[in-house]
C-alpha cells in the first residue's frame, strides 16, 4: 500500500475500524520471526507518513566515538530521581507501583552503572507537557520524568504511578494503552534506544498503531512488563517487571576477533 | 548467550519535559574560544520542518580522544562529548561545541512519527573515509557539512532530511537485525 493510499498525517478522518482493518492486513502478510524491531514506514501511524526514510540504511562498521557510550554517574543523577511520588510536596494521584527490571546488551551481559530515563503521563492520562490537550485533570504532585543509574547487575528500579490510557488525534477515537517511555543506553552508542513500556492485557493493544508497529507478535510481548508480586510490597504499591535488552555490542567482539587472529 | 533485542518505539510527541536537561546543546560554554557550532534543519518528505525531534551528538574531543567523563546533564566539569538538542518551530537545531578531531560526529534522531531512532554520521567538510567512498555521490554530500562563518558563530551544517529528495543516509551496524 502506498503513501498515497491513505489520509494525510494531520488528518483525525479515519475512524477506529478503518485503522485496525489497516493493522490487520499488515499483520495478515507478516511472516513471523521475520522482524524484532518497529518498521518505520507503518502507514496506520498517520504521523509516520512523511517521516519515515524510503532507503534502506546504509550498514557500517562502527568507528571512534560510535564503540563508546557516553558516560554518566552520581554527577548526572541524583537516587531521589528514580521516585517519581516523591517530586512534590504531596503524594500523587493513583496507583502507587514499582517498575523495575534488568537491562541487558545483545549477549546477556548486564549493562552496569548505565542511565535510565522514564517520563509518562499521570493516573488520568495527562501529560505535563504544554502541547497535551487532554481535558483529564493535571495533578499537582506528579511530573512524570525520573532517572536512575543501573547498578552492578544492570538492574534499575523506579517508584512511580500506573499511568492511565490518553486519547490522541491519529484517527476517530484514537486511544494509546497505557506505557512508560524508557530511554536507554549501552556501553558503545549503535546501542542507543528508546521505546515504550505496556501493562499486561491491555485492551487496546490490538487497536493502537504504535504498539502494532512492531509487527512481530514475539516482539511485541517483549514490550509488555509483567506483574510480579515479589516486587508488589505491602500496605505500599504494586510491582512490576521489565527486562530490556539492546542490541549486541561490537567493541569487545573485535578484541575478541584481535586475539583470535594472534 | 544471544538475546533479541527490545524493540524501539518512537519518542513520541511528549518528551520536551523529560529528555532536554539546562545547557544539553552546549557541550562547551558559549563564547569558548574555538567554539564552533553544529546546526541545521530536521525536515520530512514534504519539506516541512519537523519541530518536535530531539537529536543527540556524541563525539571525540578536539584531539580526537572519546573522552569517557560523566557531567552531561549538570555541566560543570570536563567536556563530556554529549549533548542534545530539540528542533524549534522552524525544524531548526544547533550545538555549541568543538570540531572533533576525528572525521565525524555521531548522530541520533528522535522525533514523532518516527517508529525508531535513526542513527547517522555529520562529517566534517572534505573528509573521506571508506564508508563515504562506498556511498553514491548524492548519498556522501548528505553527509558531510558545509562549513558557514556568516554568522557570530562559524558553524558546521547538517540539515537531516527524513524522507525524499536529499534524504539522508541513515546508518545501520552489524549487530543490528530488522
Amino acid at each position: 500500500m502506498g503513501v498515497t493510499a491513505v489520509a494525510s498525517s494531520d488528518s483525525a478522518a479515519s475512524s477506529q475500524a478503518e485503522v485496525t482493518a489497516e493493522i490487520e492486513a499488515i499483520a495478515g502478510a507478516y511472516t513471523e520471526g521475520a522482524e524484532s524491531q518497529p518498521r518505520l514506514d507503518y502507514p496506520p501511524y498517520r504521523s509516520s507518513l512523511l517521516r519515515h526514510p524510503t532507503k534502506a540504511p546504509q550498514q557500517a562498521d562502527p568507528e571512534g566515538v560510535e564503540l563508546w557510550a557516553p558516560v554518566f554517574g552520581q554527577l548526572d543523577v541524583d537516587d531521589a530521581e528514580a521516585d517519581l511520588t516523591a517530586q512534590h510536596d504531596g503524594e500523587p494521584q493513583g496507583e502507587r507501583m514499582v517498575v523495575t527490571g534488568r537491562v541487558l546488551d545483545g549477549d546477556g551481559r548486564p549493562v552496569r552503572r548505565q542511565l535510565v530515563e522514564v517520563w509518562q503521563a499521570n493516573a488520568a492520562g495527562r501529560y505535563i507537557h504544554e502541547r497535551d490537550q487532554h481535558p483529564a485533570p493535571l495533578d499537582p504532585h506528579f511530573t512524570g520524568m525520573g532517572r536512575c543509574l543501573t547498578d552492578d547487575d544492570g538492574v534499575y528500579r523506579f517508584t512511580t504511578i500506573k499511568p492511565g490510557p490518553y486519547p490522541w488525534r491519529n484517527h476517530r477515537n484514537a486511544w494509546r494503552p497505557a506505557h512508560i517511555h524508557f530511554s536507554l543506553f549501552g556501553t558503545e552508542f549503535t546501542q542507543r534506544m528508546i521505546t515504550q513500556m505496556y501493562f499486561p492485557g491491555d485492551p487496546l493493544f490490538p487497536l493502537d498503531p504504535i504498539f502494532q508497529s512492531v509487527v512481530d507478535p514475539a516482539a511485541r510481548s517483549r514490550l509488555v512488563a509483567t506483574y510480579d508480586h515479589d516486587v508488589t510490597q505491602p500496605e505500599w504499591s504494586t510491582g512490576y517487571r521489565w527486562d530490556i535488552v539492546l542490541t549486541g555490542p561490537h567493541r569487545t567482539l573485535l578484541e575478541v576477533d584481535t586475539e583470535a587472529a594472534e | 548467550m544471544s538475546l533479541t533485542p527490545t524493540p524501539g518505539q518512537t519518542v513520541g510527541p511528549f518528551f520536551g519535559y523529560a529528555l532536554p536537561f539546562p545547557h544539553d546543546d552546549e557541550l562547551v560554554p558559549p563564547g569558548t574560544p574555538g567554539a564552533v557550532e553544529l546546526r541545521g534543519r530536521v525536515l520530512d518528505g514534504a519539506g516541512e520542518p519537523v519541530p518536535d525531534a530531539i537529536l543527540e551528538l556524541w563525539q571525540a574531543d578536539g584531539e580526537g580522544e572519546v573522552v569517557q567523563e560523566q557531567g552531561s546533564l549538570r555541566r560543570a566539569g570536563p567536556f563530556t562529548g554529549f549533548g542534545r538538542a530539540s528542533t524549534d518551530a522552524d525544524g531548526h537545531y544547533a550545538f555549541t561545541t568543538v570540531a572533533p578531531g576525528a572525521p565525524f560526529f555521531a548522530v541520533t534522531v528522535f522525533a514523532r512519527g518516527l517508529l525508531n531512532r535513526l542513527f547517522t554520521r555529520a562529517y566534517l567538510p572534505g573528509a573521506r573515509d571508506a564508508f563515504l567512498d562506498g556511498l553514491d555521490v548524492d548519498g556522501r554530500s548528505t553527509l558531510l557539512t558545509r562549513l558557514d562563518e556568516t554568522g557570530p558563530v562559524p558553524g558546521y551544517v547538517f540539515d537531516v532530511r527524513l524522507q525524499g529528495e536529499g534524504e539522508t543516509v541513515f546508518l545501520t551496524y552489524p549487530r543490528h537485525r530488522p
